[in-house]
């Protein structure tokens, strides 16, 4: 916490067209912002659709959720929002120079994150085995009811695949900046990266929020 | 740079209870699905609600918004009111697709027969 | 010379003081790792001019096809292959990076005093993806071509054969670059004013920009979802979008259009934010109505994301929906008639020079005059009803995109060529091609809204005998607006092969990138510019106020 800390963080980080560290950081966190808002977006326009197409076949959304398993989703929420508390723990330690439990949260992290997929992973397992596959894949005739089941399906698909893959990105982030945390360049004088990769983070657990009741509790 | 340390100044605290406090929740979200409120539409919106509060909760203690430049809120916020206006006139379109408005600029003589059938839905809008 | 600037970490004190930045690092290697903004914005130039000659010369063969009724030159099939490649490449690939890529890119960090934009590796990092998306789509028109139309309708471009997957991937990942392009110069516009510029002392350019930037960051990721949609319904057959399997093909149209009305102000604003820079300049003359202009962009923006719905007024939208979109759609006609008054009052009393960019300028007060009057038209449901589908919307749009965007992108292009290669062209020349464009222009679109009043259907291959010597002008039209181009393109190549011979001002400019060297160093300044006074100070003496 040194001046001189700070002098040598700001010589290492500071790239020449920002005139102090602060405009700096600044501007990664609003660029960082504007980045999230554009992914808001992008995932709302998947809930719009999911939204008004469940106010015209309310009957298959409930006989399609059905097919979802309720306790692994909660599994899913619970590991995630852990996740999120371990990311902001790795944040808050960077930010106070404790370089081990910054890397221990980061892993603490990484490990939630693998949790998700691995859950994730039974769950898509299982509903391809039982045809609970997007659009023309679906299996109605061995599973009955409406058959705008496989629209639901779809969206299912669509929403948590599209999460998934903000989830691998994520883990790839994030085992990225424990390297670096590791090598040392975090300081208090400079954590942007852990900073903006831990508000991606949150992000993708903010979806998953809003993702968990829709899919899965429908009723 | 003060930027940079402002985090330091608090302790890990908050963190952990809004940790708890998120579990708590999803599990009130959870059991709330296994009570029937009515009708399915109070159930989402009970759960759309408990959802808010969750994501304004990673917001603005996870994610820092409640110490950040506000800028940056602004531009969380924007990003859900331009999701709130697609959201907006698509259900505009959608709930008033099948009623078909009287335009007033023409009067067809409908048949005899037909006359009783065809003014409610002439006038159901009027209604609304 | 030696010394080339690749990393953003290396701070540029000492070494790089005299040279411009088309010398700083030679070879194909300097240019493809450079994260200087001026290359990437020359990079960005070429890219887009490449892709305006290919969307031309499709635009060239639909109108000599339609020289005459049935066939000409190609069959019905390449005809509707040829619209859509012609539309999908203007719009993704030239219109709408155009200006905020290329020359944005260029002289919004030199006009707001900065060294670069906020994140470099980024703004090159969207140029590789921009060249990805172009890629994609040169792949999607080798492989079976697209026929869809620019819009990519469903349930058609669900069923339709051809790479319509291919070519929708391609404007996902290309709205993908036009996203980091706009966080980009929002973040730029908001941290890296030279010190002592505040918000009304930017040039009404960054205001424009700025709008644009903003639609960009929140309407392109809509339509990335939509595009994704439309892939997957190709692919599984979800059936969101397909009425056959109960979905709403009218949904698609709401989710492409939240995207693409604004994507239509991502393409005139940054034409309107030129032309609020060569008005002032060849006028001599402050600005009038600064706050006014710089607001009405800003509402320009907002605007365009509530009346998307006047693209569907027979699309099957509800008649309620219809009716809120048409009312909206008039309040787009305010603030674009602030901003062409305070245009036209600007020049009142100036003394005002004809140059080459200035004619362009002019040009587009006159046809965007016309592309927004005829807009309104559209507007309004009961005209809508007659005239959608035909070639009223087609010279409509035209006017809007070509007669003002692209006309303004060339007003731009003239106007910083000499700051951007250090180089004058010829006047008389640069005269000529654009009184060629203009009568060009003019000659192709104006017959095609008669011929829209009177019932001739877009995209048709075939026409009535009664609509061919209006659709015999249009095509002579083309071809002048063709010579046009070729002029132009001489000249200003004929200007590359000179020595460096343009003075740091030439136009007696009071912004801020005309007070550095003609081409700029590589840092852009010497010493970080201070400002005091605003933009368009014309009353001051030279040398005071503004970077004295």
């Amino acid at each position: 916490m040194s001046n001189s800390t700070h002098d040598v963080a700001e010589h290492r980080f500071r790239q020449h067209h920002f005139a102090n560290a602060e405009q700096q950081l600044d501007t990664s966190k609003i660029g960082m912002w504007l980045f999230l808002a554009t992914e808001i977006l992008m995932f709302g326009g998947l809930f719009v659709g999911f939204g008004l197409m469940q106010g015209v076949y309310p009957e298959a959304w409930v006989a399609g959720h059905h097919h979802l398993d309720r306790v692994l989703g909660a599994v899913n929420t619970v590991f995630l929002l852990c996740s999120s508390f371990t990311m902001v723990m790795a944040v808050h330690y960077a930010s106070t120079d404790q370089k081990s439990k910054t890397v221990m949260n980061l892993g603490l992290t990484l490990g939630f994150a693998f949790a998700f997929l691995v859950v994730k992973y039974f769950e898509y397992s299982h509903k391809f085995h039982d045809g609970l596959l997007p659009g023309r894949y679906f299996n109605l005739a061995g599973i009955g009811g409406p058959p705008q089941q496989a629209m639901f399906f779809g969206f299912y698909f669509a929403m948590t695949g599209i999460h998934g893959f903000h989830v691998l990105i994520g883990i790839a982030l994030i085992a990225w900046i424990m390297i670096r945390a590791n090598r040392g360049d975090f300081s208090s004088a400079y954590y942007t990266p852990v900073d903006l990769v831990g508000l991606y983070w949150h992000l993708v657990d903010l979806i998953w929020i809003y993702l968990f009741p829709l899919l899965y509790l429908v009723s | 740079m003060s930027e940079q340390a402002h985090h330091t100044s608090h302790s890990p605290l908050p963190y952990l209870l809004t940790l708890i406090a998120l579990l708590f929740l999803t599990g009130i979200t959870v059991g709330a699905a296994y009570v029937d409120f009515g009708s399915s539409t109070v159930n989402i919106i009970i759960a759309m609600l408990i959802a808010t509060f969750k994501a304004s909760l990673v917001a603005l203690v996870f994610m820092h918004l409640r110490h950040d430049k506000p800028l940056n809120s602004i531009i969380f916020l924007s990003s859900l009111i331009f999701l709130g206006i697609l959201l907006g006139f698509c259900m505009i379109d959608l709930g008033s697709r099948e009623r078909v408005y009287p335009t007033g600029l023409r009067k067809v003589d409908p048949p005899p027969t037909a006359a009783p059938a065809a003014a409610p839905p002439a006038a159901a809008p009027a209604a609304h | 010379m030696a010394d080339i600037i690749t990393s953003p970490h290396i701070s540029g004190h000492a070494d790089h003081h005299d040279v411009d930045y088309l010398h700083d690092g030679k070879g194909l290697k300097s240019w493809l790792t450079t994260v200087d903004h001026k290359r990437i914005g020359v990079m960005y130039l070429w890219s887009i001019l490449f892709m305006f000659f290919l969307g031309g010369v499709f635009a060239m063969m639909i109108r000599l096809e339609l020289l005459t009724p049935k066939e000409t030159i190609m069959s019905a099939e390449t005809y509707n292959k040829v619209f859509t490649l012609h539309g999908a490449i203007m719009v993704f690939l030239f219109i709408i990076p155009s200006v905020p890529a290329a020359l944005a890119n260029f002289v919004l960090p030199l006009m707001l005093g900065a060294k670069d934009v906020a994140f470099p590796k980024l703004n090159l990092f969207s140029w590789y993806i921009y060249m990805a998306g172009a890629l994609i789509a040169i792949a999607a028109m080798v492989t079976g071509g697209v026929d869809t139309g620019w819009t990519f309708y469903t349930p058609y471009s669900t069923t339709t054969d051809g790479s319509v997957a291919l070519m929708t991937f391609a404007a996902f990942v290309l709205g993908f670059s036009s996203i980091l392009t706009g966080v980009n110069f929002v973040a730029t516009i908001h941290k890296l004013r030279a010190p002592g510029m505040g918000w009304f002392d930017m040039p009404l350019f960054c205001w424009g920009i700025y709008a644009t930037a903003l639609i960009q960051v929140l309407a392109t990721p809509v339509l990335a979802i939509t595009l994704l949609l439309l892939i997957m319904e190709r692919t599984f057959g979800i059936g969101i979008f397909d009425p056959k399997l109960g979905g709403d093909p009218v949904l698609f149209q709401h989710f492409f259009w939240f995207y693409s009305h604004p994507a239509v102000y991502i393409m005139i604003l940054p034409g309107m934010a030129i032309i609020s820079e060569i008005i002032p300049t060849f006028s001599q003359k402050t600005i009038f109505g600064y706050r006014a202009i710089a607001f009405s962009s800003v509402a320009i923006a907002l605007v365009s994301f509530i009346v998307w719905g006047h693209h569907m007024f027979t699309s099957g939208q509800s008649q309620l929906a219809s009716a809120i979109f048409s009312f909206i759609t008039f309040f787009v006609a305010v603030p674009s008639a602030i901003k062409t008054f305070n245009w036209i009052v600007t020049m009142y009393k100036g003394s005002v020079a004809f140059n080459a960019p200035m004619l362009y300028a002019l040009s587009f007060l006159l046809l965007f005059g016309i592309g927004g009057l005829t807009g309104i038209f559209l507007g309004a449901v009961s005209v809508d009803i007659h005239l959608h589908d035909t070639y009223f919307v087609v010279a409509h749009f035209h006017y809007v995109m070509m007669g003002s965007t692209v006309i303004a992108f060339l007003g731009g292009l003239h106007y910083w060529w000499p700051k951007m290669f250090g180089r004058m062209y010829s006047e008389p020349a640069a005269r000529i091609a654009c009184a060629l464009v203009f009568i060009g222009f003019n000659a192709t679109f104006l017959p095609q809204f008669v011929l829209g009043s009177r019932g001739m259907p877009r995209r048709y291959y075939n026409y009535l005998p009664e609509f061919q010597a209006l659709h015999q002008a249009s095509t002579v039209g083309s071809w002048i607006l063709g010579l046009g181009f070729l002029i132009m393109a001489g000249y200003l190549f004929a200007s590359l092969r000179k020595k460096m011979d343009a003075p740091a001002n030439p136009w007696h400019s009071r912004t801020l990138e005309w007070q550095t060297a003609s081409p700029p160093i590589t840092h852009n300044f010497h010493e970080v510019p201070s400002v005091g006074g605003g933009p368009y100070d014309y009353y001051r003496p030279v040398g005071t106020g503004r970077n004295a």
